[in-house]
């Protein structure tokens, strides 16, 4: 059994929380003093009827004004497959988050209200959801009992919805017309809607290939830490310890380190101390390597004939999340990409882009939840590889130097 | 490890998907190489408890074959399970780590704090002054925990690098944003930050691996006769920290323990299951959550955990 990592996004309203609780609730995952303290909650509140989105809304503050303010993580499974579910905000403000959410997820789930059909926080999460590269995007049109179950009204929101993903690099999308309140077509398939033939949600969840989006190809390790025993009987052990980023490696493979550009061979692979054949993708392992080479924490270990962009110039987008400061052309920040930190200045800004209407604007700054295209040169050089191409190896954070937040998300492009 | 096989053409395939639980693992390992590459002085929060065992493992393993490159720190009410403390020493000598023990009582007396008092008295709370301290006295910038965001709705939204100021305080509403597996640990001096590595394993999650490692637990985990405190339906240890009153009954029921922490907030369960296995297929069919069934702590408020961490607590 495998694990899925899935982000639902929606505006206010949307019943985001309702259908993850839905999908907890008809899995049954929800144990029994939960249910308790939830139907406890709700007669306290309004209607007096269950309230399957008490379930997500964690913080008191949430509680209160009735939003979730930040990334929750839910964890469910059904006979077939483990899952994260990541509760991203709808809340305009917090766009940061579900860039957060969407970094780390397998799939992503729009919520559209079917009555509104596709509106701006629609274009803008669709947007976050192809820049992140999330390979599987299910958009579910939700309170169709709202709509008398209309089959018109869905295809036309789901003809809409198409046109606007021809503009995106969305990989994988199905559209599924749901019901999170009534449980239409999330777990069990709507006797609402017999027009529908399509999956349901939850079929869709546990069957998409996660593993066919992972890359397989590009042999990158970015080493985290040095083991070095030093005792008597491992004196001259060298492990370089750290997770294959994308393809696979194994014994006898010739390799380069980067960016020094030494070149060797692997002498062995280590798993907890046992040695082992190869090791691929996001597997955490150790390497060894015939030569002696200085390599410490930050450099790579790639393929020898399959390199990545060994650069000092980068172009990327990026999502800016510093709600104080703005960022500028000319700022220093550091840059964080896989396990090496570099300084950096920011050379422009290109363009901003419009998260609603896809629009490229001249910008002379970025404040909190823009995206815009920007160039910067770092002090050292980043081995890395296109984000669209590889995710974990185009990936990068920027940092403030003196408040030490993370300041933005970057796709190297 | 993911099965792969080497077919005539020479191409990897895969030959089944990758197991969850090495998927976590792999995950945790990263994780705590990420700690040691990033801060100076680490530390791993030890209790004894089936969590920060598992921690442990995962850090040997992170660092095989070397030794695990931090020390082991327990932060002791003075009213801890004695089979978890016993567990926690012999680990500790078998495994050759370094282990620092600080006392909630010491904290107590050098501060002159007022302890509760009362049939619910708990030390839990004061926990907190002895870790800050302890944290203090060794510089620690980076702590390990062994929270799971399953457990309980505020740690749902907690980051795995858990960004500490100089008082020790987590604020939810500043946090870090966390992307991808790009962990941001560079803080102040003063300040640190607490991390979990098994923030997206599952009570069950952590039986499954403990089984499939084969690793022995205090034997408090598993169904033993013992004599107990019946009170408001739950099942405390009979020991002389806890005061009782005419309401209490003193039973003798047939237990185990679910989770391991102060005995003055964790309650037994009911349970015959002697046996890894029989304690999975229990949880499995349990329909009450972890903490709802043991801890007398979370039940205060609805946001009792929430309270805590704002405060400095793990």
């Amino acid at each position: 059994m495998d694990l899925l990592r899935f982000i639902t996004a929606g505006s206010v309203d949307d019943g985001k929380s309702t259908l993850i609780g839905r999908l907890l609730y008809d899995t049954k995952n929800i144990l029994a003093d939960q249910m308790e303290a939830i139907e406890r909650a709700s007669k306290t509140r309004n209607t007096g009827e269950i309230d399957l989105a008490l379930l997500t809304d964690g913080l008191r503050s949430e509680r209160e004004q009735g939003i979730t303010i930040d990334v929750a993580y839910k964890y469910f499974q059904t006979p077939n497959r483990k899952f994260i579910s990541i509760d991203a905000p709808g809340h305009i403000q917090y766009t940061r988050n579900m860039v957060t959410g969407a970094s780390n997820a397998d799939l992503a789930i729009i919520l559209v209200d079917a009555r509104h059909g596709v509106v701006e926080q629609t274009r803008r999460h669709s947007l976050i959801a192809s820049m992140l590269g999330i390979p599987h995007v299910i958009v579910a049109i939700n309170k169709m009992d709202l709509v008398g179950n209309s089959e018109d009204a869905f295809l036309e929101i789901a003809k809409s919805y198409t046109d606007l993903a021809q503009k995106l690099s969305i990989r994988d999308l199905t559209i599924i017309p749901v019901s999170a309140l009534n449980g239409d077509n999330i777990v069990d398939r709507s006797v609402n809607m017999n027009w529908y033939t399509g999956e349901t949600l939850l079929q869709v969840l546990e069957t998409v290939n996660v593993l066919k989006d992972q890359n397989q190809d590009d042999g990158r390790f970015a080493v985290q830490y040095v083991i070095r025993p030093q005792t008597e009987e491992l004196h001259d052990y060298r492990g370089y310890a750290g997770r294959i980023q994308s393809g696979t490696f194994k014994k006898g493979d010739l390799i380069k380190v980067l960016p020094s550009e030494q070149e060797s061979k692997i002498a062995k692979i280590e798993f907890g101390g046992n040695e082992i054949e190869e090791a691929s993708v996001l597997e955490s392992v150790t390497i060894l390597l015939e030569d002696d080479i200085d390599i410490s924490r930050g450099d790579s270990i790639v393929s020898l004939n399959n390199s990545p962009i060994v650069s000092q110039d980068i172009e990327a987008l990026v999502c800016w999340m510093d709600d104080k400061k703005q960022l500028k052309a000319g700022n220093k920040y550091v840059l964080q990409h896989g396990t090496a930190r570099s300084r950096c200045s920011i050379r422009d800004i290109e363009y901003q882009i419009d998260i609603n209407s896809y629009e490229k604007l001249d910008a002379e700054s970025l404040k909190l939840n823009d995206v815009a295209r920007i160039v910067l040169r770092t002090a050292q050089p980043v081995a890395y590889d296109p984000y669209q191409k590889n995710r974990a190896n185009g990936a990068a954070i920027l940092i403030d130097e003196t408040s030490n937040v993370t300041v933005g998300a970057c796709m190297i492009e | 490890m993911s099965i792969s096989v080497k077919e005539a053409s020479g191409i990897t395939t895969y030959r089944s998907t990758p197991d969850y639980l090495d998927q976590l693992e792999a995950e945790a390992i990263y994780i705590m190489r990420e700690v040691a590459g990033q801060f100076e002085r680490p530390a791993l929060l030890f209790s004894g408890g089936k969590d920060s065992i598992t921690l442990v493992r995962l850090a040997q393993k992170a660092f095989a074959p070397g030794k695990i490159p931090f020390p082991l720190v327990h932060v002791d009410t003075g009213h801890n399970f004695i089979e978890a403390i016993e567990y926690r020493d012999e680990l500790a000598e078998k495994i050759g780590a370094k282990l620092v023990v600080r006392y909630v009582e010491d904290t107590i007396k050098a501060k002159g704090l007022k302890e509760q008092t009362g049939k619910n008295a708990s030390r839990n709370w004061l926990q907190t002054f002895t870790l800050l301290d302890t944290i203090e006295e060794f510089e620690f910038d980076a702590c390990i925990g062994g929270a799971r965001r399953d457990e309980e709705k505020a740690r749902a939204k907690e980051r795995i690098f858990s960004f500490r100021d100089e008082f020790g305080q987590w604020d939810p509403k500043r946090q870090r944003p966390e992307l991808w597996n790009l962990f941001n640990g560079r803080i102040q001096k003063g300040e640190n930050v607490r991390v979990f590595p098994i923030s997206n394993w599952t009570e069950l999650d952590v039986w499954a691996y403990l089984k499939r490692e084969g690793i022995t637990l205090p034997s408090i985990y598993f169904s033993h006769e013992r004599e107990l405190i019946l009170r408001d339906g739950k099942l405390l240890n009979n020991t002389p920290v806890i005061e009782t009153d005419p309401e209490d009954q003193i039973v003798t029921r047939q237990v185990r323990f679910r989770t391991v922490g102060d005995m003055t907030c964790t309650a037994a369960v009911e349970s015959s299951a002697a046996t890894l296995d029989e304690v999975i297929a229990e949880i499995t069919i349990s329909r009450i959550s972890e903490r709802g069934e043991t801890r007398i702590d979370d039940q205060q408020t609805e946001a009792a955990m929430e309270d805590r961490k704002k405060g400095g607590y793990f």
